[in-house]
């Protein structure tokens, strides 16, 4: 299947990735590649298969919800690229 | 003098212990030689004054304690370093300051190594040539011109041309390996949940395993032992015992049997990649090994599965790069425009390419039809190994369909870089070890190397093989440095 500019468009909103109408242009054509590409697939029966979630078999590990490392907002704030004493600055949402 | 570059850290290790040379003296002849190795681009931040301090400090207190003691290492850009710059090769994250060090790194500074700097690579590690780096291309110090491989091309480039006596990187889908291959050093991707991926710049979450790059086999047991183990802070990481891989190695390898797939025969492979292959069945013939033909059925289908299963990780991964916490941000009259922005201006091509195939095979209606059915292929192909592994203990391949190719010869068309990894991207899907050794030359005299590929946590056994292999094929990097 080709991927088309409308598909474009839509799954770069999805993906918050804003692109100008000559990157549309090349992306519908490298895309429709890689999803030929990987419609290979299609030749496979799978049926009866389970899908493959995870290559551990182990289930994931509960662990106690507890506090081990606490008071470093200093630290997550340090790389924000805009804040104040205490929170992350973002353009206004609400009027 | 002595060329204290031209050392292993085995060697480097022993020297530093009866005291011949100072962890200073080597710490110096490296950061002389990456001074002048701006032509390669290997490097994206050199930390070489601190480096120095850690290493008179070193010498000052005088106790060689660890695996490690005393060696100075570079790592690839995608291990958060504490306070040192960790970029992934982005321009998203072109002024991170991590205020937290990866598992893995502090691993190897609790033995007794510290850092050097920060290696180039391939944007988020997406990547089979070092070209979508925003830190611009790396090169081979086979050749000017000549990709040294990705995602790990800092890495191996660095590692050949003597600017740092070991490296870590991270394999995705062929990333430690096949850079390794085109660079005649030695590259080891552990098993999935061997080595924590704590602190690692995430890409794809179900394949991404920290490894060594190294000159040796042994240096690469060495480094193996040190960066590995269970982490409660990694989920997936397998609280299982680390061997002491370096005093398990032996090239005692009579009687195993060693597996040749088929599948790996493919079309258009030069004939000197199939001697080669060749030469090591020859080679583990004569250390004693029984070769059995084996046939690894869904081969074929890996790649178009990795180009599902990889996208669909990394396009969730990415999205916390929303220009908020942390990294670039661009300017927009609302917060949608800005996360747009920002996203566009921040990422490469090729990540942007790989975000949007990953959103369009996980959307509304799309799921079953990919992502689904990608997971059923990449269970027909862990039972192909499965299978595989009943009847032999590992498995010899090539680690590349060709040798190093030159910038810009593929660099327009993805599904021609894709086809790259098509040797390598199966051992991810499955989870298994595997190692590429340096083997032999090409026509145009660049190297060529051998994968071996072993069972879940078996690391030893590649190792063991590799080695009983490298004291066969005698492999000489032999390269001038034409970049000084």
């Amino acid at each position: 299947m080709s991927i088309d500019k409308e598909t474009i468009k839509h799954i770069s909103k999805l993906a918050r990735i804003s692109l100008d109408d000559k990157k549309i242009d090349n992306l519908s054509k490298d895309l429709s590649s890689i999803i030929k590409f990987i419609e290979k697939l299609n030749k496979l029966n799978t049926d009866d298969i389970k899908p493959l979630t995870s290559i551990i078999d182990a289930s994931l590990k509960y662990r106690k919800d507890e506090i081990l490392e606490g008071k470093i907002r200093e630290q997550i704030l340090k790389n924000s690229p805009e804040k104040t004493d205490e929170f992350f600055v973002v353009p206004k949402v609400v009027e | 003098m002595t060329d204290l570059t031209n050392f292993s850290i085995v060697d480097l290790v022993n020297g530093i212990k009866n005291k011949d040379f100072t962890s200073e003296e080597v710490t110096k002849s490296f950061i002389k030689n990456a001074e002048n190795s701006d032509k390669l681009n290997a490097y994206i931040t050199k930390c070489f004054d601190e480096a120095l301090v850690s290493a008179k400090n070193f010498d000052k207190k005088n106790i060689s304690k660890g695996l490690l003691p005393g060696i100075p290492i570079a790592v690839k850009d995608m291990f958060c370093t504490k306070d040192v710059k960790t970029t992934a090769g982005s321009k998203i994250l072109n002024n991170f300051l991590p205020t937290y060090e990866s598992t893995v790194t502090n691993k190897l500074w609790l033995e007794g190594a510290f850092l050097l700097g920060k290696l180039n690579c391939d944007e988020f590690a997406m990547g089979s040539s070092n070209e979508t780096s925003f830190f611009g291309n790396v090169t081979n110090p086979f050749g000017d011109k000549i990709v040294p491989g990705g995602s790990s091309g800092g890495s191996a480039s660095a590692l050949a041309a003597n600017l740092t006596p070991a490296t870590i990187g991270t394999d995705t889908g062929g990333s430690i390996r096949q850079p390794a291959s085109f660079t005649g050093t030695v590259g080891l991707k552990p098993t999935y949940g061997r080595c924590s991926r704590w602190g690692i710049v995430a890409f794809a979450s179900s394949l991404d395993q920290a490894g060594p790059l190294t000159k040796t086999v042994e240096d690469c047991a060495l480094l193996l032992h040190a960066m590995s183990g269970y982490d409660p802070k990694d989920s997936t990481s397998v609280n299982i015992k680390v061997n002491d891989f370096s005093s398990n190695l032996t090239e005692k390898v009579k009687d195993l049997t060693i597996g040749i797939p088929k599948e790996y025969r493919v079309e258009d492979m030069p004939t000197e990649i199939d001697k080669l292959w060749k030469k090591g069945i020859d080679f583990l013939k004569d250390a004693g090994v029984v070769i059995k033909d084996i046939s690894l059925p869904h081969t074929m289908y890996a790649l178009p599965t990795y180009y599902i299963v990889a996208p669909a990780e990394a396009s969730s991964n990415l999205a916390r790069y929303d220009g908020v916490k942390y990294g670039h941000r661009s300017k927009g009259n609302n917060l949608i425009e800005m996360y747009e922005n920002t996203r566009s201006e921040g990422f490469g091509d090729e990540v942007k390419r790989r975000i949007l195939i990953g959103t369009y095979v996980l959307s509304s209606g799309y799921y079953d039809a990919y992502y689904l059915k990608a997971q059923k292929v990449r269970k027909l192909i862990k039972e192909d190994f499965d299978k595989a592994f009943n009847n032999v203990d590992a498995i010899l391949t090539p680690s590349t369909p060709s040798s190093a190719f030159k910038m810009g010869e593929k660099k327009d068309d993805p599904v021609s870089m894709y086809l790259n990894d098509i040797f390598t991207v199966p051992v991810n899907l499955a989870g298994l070890p595997a190692i590429s050794i340096p083997s032999g030359y090409d026509k145009n005299n660049l190297p060529l190397g051998l994968q071996l590929i072993g069972r879940p946590f078996d690391e030893q056994m590649i190792l063991n093989l590799s080695l009983a292999l490298q004291k066969r094929m005698n492999f000489k990097r032999n390269i001038k440095a034409w970049w000084k």
